[in-house]
């Protein structure tokens, strides 16, 4: 049994490492689903690997989940959407390096017929704050990603300090899977802009605030801290850091179109 | 017409692209090795139960009968912490990769083929039982007799185990990470292309799995039959 086991072991290794094998260089990036699905690394990783040879495994997932992953060594480099998470990630030493690649926006989304009239709001506090008081059924993200921190905020700013009742409804999944939801039970939403515009099941839901500031989502690019995991790629890592942050990956950034419209604005300094 | 998952289905098929191919290329390799390790470990460990009388044989029989249940998104997660690089094989660098989600598809299936085998071979056991004894056979021996006698069930038994691995999607998106080109696999781009809000497709990919996992029954039943028949 024991040396059934050993060959067990044995044999899963050495096929991880075959398949390991055919890729010769590459990383492993945790990042978010809002940047995986709206198709951008799709239109940027491509360019980068004709540059460097490097392939970009990416892992998607909500930005907490993404921190978690990186935290226990799992991840190369890290491309989220939670400044303050991002900086409290380098205070206690598990990055070195954090810097700006990139903006999009959240944007306000709801049924068409707009029950708590967020059409004619002045900011987004004013809007989030007619939903509250409208309570006007609101789907949550409710799984702390980026999104759902930036919205628990929001809701802070509108001074709805703790949405809580029937109408707010916290989901526990992705922005993708969120807007499904919120398409079947006629609910306001906020997304990401990326994700919505790549979004193909609306029904009946539609795009009813934008533009105010505090909508605006700052993406960040973070290397991981070598004393903590010496076994992770760090020049590679520092390779495609440095990529994002060049005119090449700035460029990329900004190329990548949907329908026209482009969707991350590169700001790296 | 672009709507109709049946239509994207079959468009699919018929132009079967590189990288859907990919996909299914690697869903099969992924759920198959898992099945054929499962296999080799699980049948021998049933049919050790259903022979051997040894103390705690009750409560292993219930431990492998509940482990049938056991959520794909918690068998992903005990592999995800064994694989991370913090756990205890970390130093094996197999997170995110195809032998990671073998691993995981085998902890699933590994005790729907023990439980199911065991109970197989105890009720062939009843049965032959007395031959057994008059031949004076010891224990050992008889594995190997009962295993072989039992194929035909265990043939069936085999096909739960690959229904249950070809369908879970919650430990393989776990370790695996749905990469592109790398682990992505049928039930993760269903996922994804959920997120997507590209239902059609979706539901596109999920008609080109059921037919997959359609044929390879179909197949399994045409070499059962055939042999049956060849044995009388």
């Amino acid at each position: 049994m024991k040396k059934a086991l050993n060959l067990l072991l044995a044999g899963v290794v050495s096929m991880g490492m075959a398949f390991a094998a055919c890729a010769e260089d590459y990383i492993t990036l945790a990042s978010t689903t809002s940047t995986e699905n709206s198709g951008l690394f799709a239109s940027i990783l491509p360019k980068f690997k004709d540059t460097t040879g490097i392939q970009v495994r990416v892992v998607a997932v909500g930005t907490g989940q993404a921190f978690e992953i990186a935290r226990r060594g799992d991840a190369d480099s890290l491309l989220v959407h939670d400044t303050a998470g991002e900086k409290r990630f380098v205070e206690n030493g598990f990055a070195t390096e954090r810097a700006d690649v990139m903006y999009n926006d959240f944007v306000l989304i709801g049924p068409a017929d707009d029950p708590a009239n967020i059409r004619e709001a002045q900011s987004a506090a004013e809007a989030f704050a007619a939903i509250a008081d409208a309570e006007a059924p609101f789907a949550s993200r409710g799984d702390d990603s980026g999104t759902n921190r930036a919205e628990l905020r929001l809701w802070k700013n509108a001074g709805v300090d703790d949405p809580d009742g029937d109408w707010y409804r916290e989901l526990g999944s992705g922005m993708g899977p969120t807007l499904n939801t919120a398409a079947a039970m006629d609910a306001y939403v906020m997304s990401d802009r990326a994700t919505w515009v790549a979004f193909g099941n609306r029904q009946n839901l539609t795009l009813l605030f934008e533009g105010d500031e505090v909508l605006f989502n700052q993406y960040g690019s973070l290397l991981m801290s070598e004393e903590k995991h010496p076994h992770l790629k760090h020049d590679l890592a520092r390779k495609w850091h440095n990529w994002l942050l060049s005119e090449d990956g700035q460029q990329a950034i900004a190329d990548f179109k949907v329908n026209g419209q482009q969707l991350f604005f590169p700001n790296a300094k | 017409m672009e709507n109709n998952a049946f239509y994207v289905a079959l468009t699919l098929l018929l132009n079967l692209d590189a990288s859907l191919f990919q996909i299914v290329a690697l869903s099969l390799q992924v759920s198959l090795l898992a099945v054929l390790i499962a296999a080799l470990l699980g049948f021998p460990l049933g049919a050790a139960v259903a022979i051997w009388r040894f103390p705690g044989r009750g409560g292993m029989t219930v431990v492998l009968n509940a482990l049938m249940g056991l959520p794909p998104v918690v068998a992903g997660l005990v592999v995800y912490l064994l694989l991370s690089r913090a756990g205890p094989l970390g130093e094996w660098g197999l997170l995110f990769t195809p032998g990671a989600m073998i691993l995981a598809q085998v902890v699933l299936v590994l005790p729907i083929l023990a439980a199911l085998s065991r109970q197989k071979v105890e009720e062939l056991l009843g049965e032959y039982r007395e031959q057994f004894v008059s031949l004076g056979m010891s224990s050992s021996r008889m594995m190997p007799t009962l295993l072989w006698d039992a194929r035909f069930a265990l043939l069936t038994v085999l096909l739960a185990g690959f229904g249950r691995a070809s369908a879970e999607v919650g430990a393989v998106m776990m370790v695996g990470g749905n990469i592109d080109g790398v682990t992505r696999v049928m039930t993760t781009s269903i996922v994804l292309e959920t997120g997507k809000g590209n239902l059609p497709l979706a539901l596109g990919l999920g008609i080109v799995l059921l037919t997959l996992v359609m044929l390879i029954n179909a197949g399994a039943y045409l070499v059962g039959e055939l042999t049956r028949r060849r044995v009388g």
